[in-house]
C-alpha cells in the first residue's frame, strides 16, 4: 500500500511534529513491560491482510491464533478454578465447599511444601511448613477428606504437584474410586512439569532423568487408563515470577514442552497418542496487550512446533490449552486494595487471552493464607467480567488491531530466536544445565528492579502515588491454626498405628523392585496409597534409588 | 581485604526451609555484591544448622534469611541461637512475606532488622553499611 505508507510519512512529519513541537512526548520512548518498543501508532502496514489466513486464520483452525476451539466462550465460558489449600484437610474441604457453593467451576489444589516435596508432616524438616502454604496431605485419608461431599465426576480439578505427581494422582485415582466414579471418568489437571522447578520454582527432589521419568509414567499411565486427564500443566507462570520478561516465559515454556516431547517419543509414545492432553500455564502480568499478543503468539508458535517439528497429525496434538493466572509478583503490599484492580486488569487478559481456565488472585495474598471475603472477590471479579462486560461475547475481540497483530508477530519473531539459541546449545536440558537459563532470568528480574528503584517503571503505592503506611496490622487477616500440625502429625500417627503394616510393606518393596527395573511406577504407587502408605514412604523408596538433586546457587 | 586495607563486609544469604522461591533473595545478593559486600549464597532448603555452620566458617558479618512460607517463626530463631551457640554475632535480618504481627517477636529474639515486600534494594544495603560500620566487631 504506497499511498498509505506516503501519507503515514506526511501525517508523522506535518500534522504530529507539529505537535510534538509544541509539547513533546512525556518520554522518549516508549515500551511493553518486557521491553519490545512501542510506536506511537500502528496501521495495516504493521499487520498486512495479505498474511491473514496464514497467520491468523479462524478459531479452531490452524494455527489457532485466534483460539483453541470453534466457538470459544460463547459455547462454554473458561473455567473459573480458584487455587486454594491450607491447614488439614477438614479446613481445605470447608473452603473448596464455599467456592463451589458461590459458582466457582473447577478446584486447583495447593498443597503444602512438604507433601510438594515428599516429606511426611512428622519429618524434622517439615517443621513449621506443615498446612502453610496449602493443606497437609500425609496419606490417602487426607484425600478422602478433602473431597468429602465433592464427587469426582461433577467437578475437575488441578493439582499443583510436579515431584511427587504420581503419589497424589494416585491417590486422587484412589478417592474416585471409593465414590465409585472410574478412572477412565476423571478430569483435571497434574501440573507434573518439573523442569520449571529446576528453573523456577524449586520443589525438586530427584535428578533432573529420574524426574523426566517419574513426570512421563503419568503422561504414559493415563494415556491407557485416564484418557480425560491433563498429564502436565507445562507452566511459564512460574517463569515469569522468577524474573523472566514475556519473551522468556513463552520461549523457555516451549522449550521445556519440546524436551517432554522429545523424551516421549524417546520411550515409544506416539506423539499423536499424548500431545492432546497436555495442558500449559502463562502467566498475566501487567501490560494487557503484550500479554494478549503472547497468548497469541504462544498458540501460533506451538502449533507450528507440532506440526512442522514433531509432524502430528492429531489437530488435538496442535492445542495450546490454557490455564492462566494472576502472578502474584505484580500485587502490591503497599495500599493492598488497590489489588483488586489489577487483578480486574489479569481477568481481563486472560479472558481477551482466551484462555481455558483462569485463576484470580486475592487482594490480599502478599500477607497471609487469603481470607474468605477476599477469594469471594476474587471469584466474582471473574464472574463479573463473564457476565456483565460483554468480553465474552465474540471470539478473540482484540484481532485486527494493528498494535496486538503487530506485536503478536514480534513476540513469536523472539521467542523463535530464544528456541534456535537453546536447540543450538543442545537442547533445553543442557541449556538449564548449563545454568544459562538461569542466568537469563536473573538479569530480567535485576533490570526490571532497577527500573523500579528508578521510576522508570511505576508501581502505584510502590514508588509513586505512595501514603503514609496504614498499620497492616490493623487489617483482617487470615491465619492458618497455628495447631493445625500438631493436629496433622497426630491424625498421621494414629493412621500408621491402625492400618495394616505387611500391606504397606510390601507394596513399598514391589515400588523398589518396579524401580529397579525402570517399569512405570504408577499401578504400583496407586496399590501402595491405597494401602495407606503415606507421601513420605513412597519418596522415601525413591529418594533411596535415586538420590536427591542439589542444585548450584547461581546469584 | 581491599586495597585500603579495609576489611569488606562478608554477608551470607540462605533460604531456609522448605520454600523455593529466591527471587528476592538472589535480588538484594546482586545488590549487596555490586555495592562492594562479599556475599555467599547458600542455595535453597538449608537447614538452620547449615546455615550455622556455614556462617561460621565463612565468618560473616551479616546473616540474611529469607522467607515466604511462614515458616519464619519456627526457622528464624533456630538459625540465631545456634549462631549465638557457636559465638558468632553475626548481624542477623530477614527479608520476605512477614506479617507484621510477627515482627515484635521476631526482634526481641535476635532479629536486627525485618524487611518487608517492597523495599527497595539500596535501603537494605544502606541499612547494612551503616550498622555494620558503626558497630565493628560486633
Amino acid at each position: 500500500m504506497p499511498d498509505l505508507k506516503a501519507d503515514l510519512k506526511r501525517w508523522q512529519e506535518t500534522t504530529l511534529q507539529r505537535t510534538l513541537d509544541r509539547s513533546p512526548e512525556r518520554k522518549p520512548a516508549f515500551t511493553t513491560d518486557s521491553g519490545i518498543p512501542v510506536k506511537s501508532l500502528y496501521t495495516s502496514l504493521d499487520a498486512p491482510s495479505a498474511d491473514y489466513l496464514e497467520s491468523v486464520g479462524f478459531p479452531g483452525e490452524f494455527p489457532y491464533t485466534r483460539g483453541v476451539y470453534p466457538s470459544m466462550y460463547r459455547g462454554q465460558l473458561w473455567t473459573m478454578r480458584q487455587y486454594a489449600g491450607f491447614g488439614a484437610a477438614e479446613e481445605t474441604n470447608r473452603r473448596f465447599r464455599y467456592l463451589l457453593e458461590r459458582g466457582s467451576t473447577g478446584l486447583s489444589i495447593a498443597f503444602d511444601l512438604p507433601t510438594q516435596l515428599g516429606l511426611d508432616s512428622d519429618d524434622p524438616l517439615a517443621e513449621g511448613a506443615v498446612g502453610r502454604v496449602g493443606v497437609a496431605v500425609d496419606t490417602l485419608a487426607d484425600m478422602e477428606t478433602i473431597f468429602q461431599g465433592i464427587p469426582l465426576d461433577k467437578v475437575s480439578t488441578s493439582m499443583t504437584i510436579n515431584a511427587t505427581a504420581p503419589i497424589l494422582l494416585a491417590m486422587y485415582i484412589a478417592v474416585g474410586e471409593k465414590q465409585g466414579v472410574a478412572q477412565a471418568k476423571l478430569t483435571g489437571t497434574t501440573q507434573n512439569d518439573i523442569l520449571k522447578e529446576f528453573i523456577a520454582r524449586g520443589t525438586y527432589i530427584f535428578p533432573p532423568e529420574p524426574s523426566l521419568k517419574l513426570a512421563l509414567d503419568i503422561v504414559e499411565y493415563c494415556f491407557g487408563q485416564v484418557p480425560r486427564w491433563n498429564t502436565m500443566n507445562i507452566a511459564g507462570y512460574h517463569i515469569r515470577e522468577a524474573g523472566a520478561d514475556a519473551i522468556q516465559e513463552l520461549a523457555f515454556t516451549l522449550a521445556d514442552a519440546i524436551t517432554y516431547i522429545e523424551k516421549a517419543r524417546e520411550r515409544g509414545l506416539d506423539v499423536d497418542e499424548f500431545a492432546p492432553r497436555l495442558s500449559y500455564s502463562l502467566g498475566c502480568f501487567r501490560d494487557l496487550f503484550e500479554e494478549v499478543a503472547k497468548y497469541r503468539a504462544a498458540r501460533r508458535l506451538f502449533a507450528r512446533i507440532m506440526k512442522e517439528r514433531f509432524g502430528a497429525k492429531d489437530p488435538r496434538s496442535y492445542l495450546f490449552r490454557t490455564f492462566s493466572g494472576s502472578c502474584g509478583s505484580t500485587l502490591v503490599s503497599q495500599q493492598p486494595l488497590n489489588n483488586i484492580v489489577r487483578v480486574t486488569m489479569h481477568a481481563l487478559m486472560g479472558a481477551l487471552g482466551g484462555h481455558q481456565a483462569i485463576h484470580t488472585a486475592c487482594w490480599d495474598e502478599g500477607y497471609a493464607i487469603p481470607s474468605e471475603s477476599a477469594a469471594q472477590i476474587a471469584l466474582r471479579t471473574q464472574q463479573i467480567l463473564a457476565y456483565e462486560s460483554g468480553v465474552a461475547n465474540t471470539i478473540d475481540p482484540l484481532a485486527g488491531s494493528y498494535y496486538v497483530e503487530s506485536l503478536t508477530n514480534e513476540i513469536e519473531t523472539r521467542a523463535q530466536a530464544y528456541l534456535e539459541r537453546i536447540d543450538a546449545m543442545g537442547g533445553m536440558l543442557k541449556a538449564i544445565d548449563s545454568g544459562f537459563i538461569s542466568r537469563e532470568i536473573q538479569e530480567s528480574s535485576i533490570r526490571y528492579q532497577k527500573q523500579v528503584d528508578s521510576g522508570e517503571k511505576v508501581i502505584v503505592g510502590l514508588n509513586r502515588f505512595q501514603e503514609e503506611e496504614q498499620a497492616a496490622g490493623t487489617m483482617e487477616l487470615f491465619q492458618v491454626d497455628p495447631a493445625v500440625e500438631a493436629r496433622q502429625r497426630g491424625t498421621l500417627s494414629a493412621l500408621r498405628a491402625g492400618r495394616d503394616q505387611n500391606a504397606v510393606s510390601s507394596a513399598l518393596a514391589e515400588l523398589d523392585a518396579v524401580i529397579g527395573r525402570n517399569e512405570n511406577v504408577m499401578p504400583v504407587v496407586i496399590r501402595a496409597v491405597k494401602a495407606y502408605a503415606t507421601v513420605g514412604e513412597i519418596s522415601a523408596v525413591m529418594r533411596r534409588a535415586w538420590g536427591e538433586y542439589r542444585s548450584p546457587a547461581y546469584i | 581485604m581491599d586495597s585500603m586495607g579495609a576489611r569488606k563486609i562478608r554477608v551470607l544469604l540462605a533460604k531456609v526451609g522448605l520454600d523455593g522461591h529466591d527471587r528476592g533473595v538472589k535480588t538484594v545478593a546482586r545488590y549487596l555484591a555490586d555495592s562492594g559486600m562479599e556475599v555467599i549464597f547458600t542455595g535453597l532448603r538449608s537447614t538452620p544448622e547449615q546455615v550455622v555452620e556455614a556462617a561460621v566458617q565463612e565468618d560473616v558479618d551479616v546473616v540474611g534469611l529469607s522467607f515466604l512460607a511462614g515458616d519464619h517463626m519456627t526457622l528464624a530463631p533456630r538459625v540465631i541461637d545456634g549462631l549465638r551457640q557457636r559465638g558468632l554475632h553475626a548481624l542477623v535480618v530477614l527479608g520476605g512475606v512477614i506479617p507484621q504481627r510477627d515482627i515484635p517477636a521476631l526482634e526481641q529474639t535476635g532479629t536486627a532488622r525485618v524487611f518487608l515486600p517492597g523495599t527497595p534494594p539500596e535501603r537494605i544495603v544502606e541499612y547494612i553499611r551503616g550498622t555494620v560500620e558503626l558497630n565493628p566487631g560486633t
